[in-house]
């Protein structure tokens, strides 16, 4: 699985997934496992930095949507940014825009959690 | 018209090589960056769903992709002998309901149809199932 890779980060209560290459029906199981792992450690405030995806199929996208409601039962929920217009226009195609926040940097949607929490 | 040919395992590893075939192909044809990577990820999506639907994952089976191009239409064949595949009863999402109850799978279809300007499908008893994507080239 070369062609796809995940960096992890926490910022302060916010933990950071960095999708680095190709997101498809090959690739989407090591986005599915880095979810259930952030859920298992009750990480429920997920930013997932966009910035080195260079493909998304729908594999990919049904990934976000497995996980969406887990993560807001448990007051969390799963912001996007840093996307490249061709991945954008992937999500805005499903009309995902209307079930996603999606931001152009990273620390827009960091900081929204906080301002939620006040 | 030019016709060109890739097979494939029905695997899902495969799909980058089934990307970068069909995206040469087109951008040979004269398509440009956007309208390549509509193409690429259509193709993605009929691939993905011959290994999980129609193959059921069995990765010993294979999946046929033609490409042919001329006279400005664009057109990939993609071809197995997995389960058969009846588009009738795949209905149009209603998208407001799937993003409302965050169902997940069955996008493909749905991109598919946005993504190019016509799809088609073939199945006959005895015969290659067919799924053919058509793009034509801007003018």
């Amino acid at each position: 699985m070369s062609e796809f890779k995940i960096g992890h980060r926490e910022a302060e209560t916010v933990s950071i997934l960095d999708l680095k290459g190709y997101l498809d029906a090959h690739t989407a199981p090591k986005l599915e496992e880095a979810f259930q792992n952030l859920l298992r450690s009750q990480r429920y405030r997920i930013v997932v930095n966009c910035r080195e995806l260079s493909y998304i199929s729908s594999a990919g996208l049904g990934v976000f949507m497995a996980f969406i409601e887990d993560v807001r039962n448990n007051k969390g929920d799963i912001k996007l940014t840093n996307m490249s217009p061709k991945v954008y226009n992937v999500f805005d195609l499903l009309g995902f825009p209307l079930l996603y926040e999606i931001f152009k940097e990273e620390q827009e949607a960091v900081t929204r959690f906080f301002d939620r929490a006040r | 018209m030019k016709t060109r040919s890739i097979q494939v395992e029905s695997r899902t590893e495969r799909l980058i090589a089934v990307r970068d075939f069909v995206s040469e192909a087109a951008r040979a044809f004269g398509f440009g960056d956007e309208d390549i990577s509509k193409i690429a990820l259509a193709v993605d999506e009929a691939c993905t769903n011959v290994i999980k639907h129609a193959y059921r994952s069995d990765p010993t089976k294979i999946i046929q992709v033609h490409v042919s191009a001329g006279n400005g239409t664009f057109e990939v064949a993609i071809r197995d002998d997995g389960v058969r595949f009846n588009p009738a009863q795949v209905q149009p999402p209603d998208m407001k309901e799937y993003l409302t109850h965050y169902r997940r799978g069955g996008l493909g279809v749905y991109l598919m149809k946005s993504l190019m300007d016509r799809v088609e499908y073939s199945i006959a008893p005895g015969k290659a199932n067919e799924v053919r994507l058509i793009k034509y080239l801007p003018r």
